[in-house]
């Protein structure tokens, strides 16, 4: 599946696509198929993200799942920080 | 301490208006980020993995009571109650908002202070050793000339745009705490014939392609040093490589001509440049060393020190050192508290290290490139009250220099440009060698971590380096032996395959057992890997 994240521009936080706006939550992240470059394209411009792109990801029974590990740390927040950590139960490095 | 003039804060002041405006306009849509970016980035604003970072500049490393507890104001109110002191001597924030950073700027500018040239391709932060001032074998206090460089590299308009970023670094003795040889521009301040003047290196840096500046002039007179400076910066901005980022800084410059040919145009440039007259007047100099006069120390006061705590007595022994003013000492916080995060500090200790320079150092604070605080003039009398209440708050640590006291950049956990995490590797290992006792017998032996080959943790100067690497989306690790960024100064040298996480604090101890095993009398890690080379570790890291 592919996602939509990106930062907000005022606060800077890590956001992802809903498919209605957006979320800190990457659980509520939707697969956006083909219409990735055009979602980004039209939020940009509506500057309701910044420095948006697509990232793979796989489903799983918790939610969706970035492959690369940068996408889930910036997911979950700092791995060494898990007060601070917006969703520490994603897991970091895969089984 | 330097203390603006009304042209330093007229300047500070006007670029927060100016910053204020950008981000206001970028808010608004007025800027697209790609306009915007180059604009943030001058004011030390970057965006990193989850929020915008701010670094602020600490000149030099030196701060007052009055800045660190500014420092400790803005952890406090606008990020998450902490920042993390770097390997340049800045500190920088992880949790910033575009829509409060034109308020953090203005704080600062309140005490004189600023994120200014803190990224871009611009003359950096001047660094400095963090015992200048109080060190015993300093041949003169190095402040004054960082100061004045600082005063001549801030919005220097001809080196507002070089190839690539460029670090200098002075210091004044023959021991470097400061890896001055790692930096685009290193000087040591020498004297010969009864004149102080400074020995220049050129060319060089850690990252991709990791050089030990070479000398490229002996002595150069004080009253011609900015314009030898020019000279030096004049080439590189000239002729430094603009075609390939990767090739761009100095260091490569220096190489691909040769250091002959380097110097043979900086010596041409400068004889071009003192005609022109750049140099500032003496008296600029005068006027800056004034504010840097040694402080009026008491005399007479006691030498002995109560060591009957243990505790107390193991932090004497290892943070702090000899003050070259009889009955002053050095103290050197650790801000790397075993399973802590190195270089992290929370605003209540920052808090508290304000307090204890105000009533105990004269006021005075230092950041170490190791990332550590350095109190400069305490008295003996005091050092107990003040371990008391370090220990208290969680700086209490006794491990100057041991395997824990290890630099490690941010890494995965919070840069975008990472391959790998480092803090979590730091903390195995430091929570690994205080558990086994091992620490304590190694001795001194310098760790550091980069989480990618940007070697923002110095990692080819540990006598231990870990550099982070990517291999097909898992984080591995690569060890490296036998770097110094002392005045022994020398790279590390590549181990081997790499490790996993466990896997590189497994090695490290079968490098330093095999080092506790063959080391002679009086030995370090580092001199025994010199003595005996990379075959026998290799053998027993790989086995
Ligand atoms: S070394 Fe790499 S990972 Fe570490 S802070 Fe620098 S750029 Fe980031």
């Amino acid at each position: 599946m592919k996602l939509l994240t990106g930062n907000d521009l005022a606060s800077g936080d890590v956001i992802w696509w809903t498919g209605k706006g957006w979320s800190r939550h990457i659980g509520e992240a939707v697969d956006v198929g083909d219409e990735g470059d055009a979602i980004l394209a039209r939020e940009e411009q509506a500057r309701r993200v910044n420095v948006a792109y697509i990232v793979d990801a796989e489903q799983t029974d918790s939610g969706p799942l970035p492959n690369h590990i940068k996408e889930r740390i910036r997911a979950s927040g700092p791995t060494v920080r898990t007060d601070l950590a917006i969703n520490a139960d994603i897991p970091i490095v895969r089984a | 301490m330097y203390l603006y003039d009304s042209y330093d804060q007229a300047m500070v002041d006007a670029r927060v208006e100016e910053f204020r405006d950008q981000a206001r306009r970028r808010l608004a849509g007025e800027l697209t980020e790609d306009q915007f970016k180059p604009l943030r980035l001058m004011n030390g604003l970057y965006l990193q993995l989850h929020a915008y970072m701010l670094r602020v500049a600490v000149p030099y490393g030196t701060l007052s009571s009055r800045k660190m507890r500014m420092l400790a104001h803005i952890a406090r109110k606008y990020d998450r109650g902490y920042g993390h002191f770097t390997t340049r001597q800045n500190i920088q924030y992880n949790w910033i908002k575009l829509e409060d950073a034109p308020d953090i700027l203005a704080d600062l500018a309140t005490v004189e202070m600023h994120a200014i040239q803190t990224s871009g391709n611009c003359i950096r932060n001047i660094s400095s050793d963090q015992y200048a001032g109080v060190a015993a074998d300093e041949i003169t206090d190095p402040r004054p000339w960082a100061e004045l460089l600082r005063q001549w590299s801030s919005f220097h308009p001809e080196f507002t745009y070089l190839p690539r970023k460029f670090k200098i670094c002075v210091i004044a003795s023959a021991n470097d705490r400061a890896a001055m040889r790692l930096h685009d521009i290193g000087l040591e301040l020498v004297e010969r014939d009864g004149r102080i003047g400074a020995r220049v290196f050129a060319g060089g840096g850690m990252g991709r392609t990791p050089m030990v500046a070479p000398e490229i002039r002996d002595f150069v007179e004080e009253d011609e040093l900015v314009s030898y400076l020019e000279a030096c910066l004049r080439v590189y901005n000239r002729y430094g490589r603009r075609d390939n980022k990767f090739k761009a800084r100095i260091k490569i410059l220096v190489h691909e001509l040769g250091v002959d040919e380097y110097r043979r145009q900086v010596e041409e440039e400068f004889a071009h440049m003192r005609q022109l007259g750049i140099q500032p007047p003496t008296e600029e100099l005068d006027r800056i060393r004034a504010y840097f006069a040694p402080p009026v120390y008491e005399t007479g006061l006691p030498e002995e020190v109560d060591r009957s705590d243990p505790d107390f007595a193991l932090w004497l022994d290892r943070n702090v050192l000899p003050h070259k003013q009889p009955g002053y000492a050095i103290v050197n916080i650790s801000l790397k508290p075993v399973g802590g995060i190195p270089g992290d500090a929370s605003a209540d200790q920052i808090d508290l290290m304000a307090d204890l320079a105000e009533r105990h150092s004269l006021d005075q604070l230092r950041v170490t490139h190791a990332q550590n605080i350095v109190l400069p003039y305490v008295k003996k009398a005091d050092l107990y009250t003040i371990w008391q209440q370090l220990d208290a708050a969680g700086l209490g640590t006794a491990n100057l220099d041991r395997i824990s006291d290890m630099i490690a950049c941010p890494g995965l956990d919070y840069c975008s440009l990472a391959n790998a995490r480092s803090i979590p590797v730091a903390q195995k290992i430091a929570r690994r060698f205080a558990g086994n006792g091992k620490e304590e017998a190694i001795g001194e032996l310098k760790l550091k971590i980069s989480g990618c080959i940007n070697a923002c943790g110095h990692h080819h100067a540990g006598h231990i380096g870990i550099l982070g690497v990517d291999r097909k989306g898992t984080e591995n690790y690569q060890l490296l032996l036998g770097g110094s960024g002392a005045e022994d100064c020398s790279l590390g040298a590549i181990t081997g395959p790499g490790f996993t996480e466990d896997g590189v604090v497994d090695a490290i101890e079968r490098a330093t057992d095999l080092y506790l095993a063959q080391r002679q009398e009086g030995e370090r890690f580092l001199d025994t890997y010199r003595r005996l080379g990379m075959a026998p570790f290799k053998e027993a890291i790989y086995g």
